[in-house]
């Protein structure tokens, strides 16, 4: 089983290095909140594979914090963003 | 090897495929509509797959409580944070594919 959740670690950091080079790359902020949202839902996966592998159910606590604090840190971002256009009326 | 076991390695090799999808397609994309398309959908399901599967391994009901809690946070939150960065993006006049042809938002708008 060790072996196992090594590999599926080892797939979920690689997904992370992509989105890391999309934020990076990111031609608009747009393109970087889409990716630093996508990094914080697969960190959401990692915690909870990690409670699988060293048999710890207080990661998923983490994960219940993590998904919270990306909602409200993408919605504030892009919220700012539509404000500094002038042309978020509602 | 339990019956339990098997399902929790087919959910989360199932789960990791996904989310590796949604990372790839979020590189590899041409403009900010598909790429949102690629991450919010399959890294949802991939999250949820996971997390399914850590259900299933524990088998307790502290820890299905706080799985279905985070479950319906991401269900729930996910459309609403994605709308929101489409609808800033757009609204700031991000450039789309060219392959995207027919506008329909910006003739709606008119």
């Amino acid at each position: 089983m060790t072996c196992f959740s090594d590999v599926v670690l080892l797939v979920l950091a690689m997904g992370l290095v992509l989105s890391l080079i999309r934020l990076a790359k990111g031609p608009s902020l747009a393109d970087r909140i889409v990716a630093l949202d996508l990094m914080a839902t697969i960190t959401v996966a990692v915690a909870g594979v990690y409670s699988v592998a060293y048999r710890q159910t207080v990661f998923l606590d983490v994960a219940i914090v993590l998904a919270l604090i990306s909602f409200v840190g993408t919605v504030g971002i892009s919220v700012y963003m539509g404000i500094k256009t002038g042309k978020e009326g509602r | 090897m339990t019956v339990s076991e098997l399902i929790t390695i087919a959910l989360i090799s199932v789960g990791a495929f996904f989310v590796l999808v949604s990372a790839i397609g979020i590189l590899r994309f041409k403009d900010l509509p598909m790429r949102m398309h690629a991450s919010s959908k399959a890294s949802t399901l991939g999250v949820i797959c996971i997390l399914a599967a850590v259900a299933v391994h524990f088998a307790d009901i502290a820890v299905t409580a706080r799985i279905a809690l985070i479950c319906a946070f991401l269900l729930a939150t996910a459309p609403i944070a994605t709308h929101a960065i489409a609808r800033a993006a757009y609204r700031r006049g991000i450039k789309l594919s060219p392959e995207t042809d027919p506008d329909e938002l910006a003739e709606a708008e008119d």
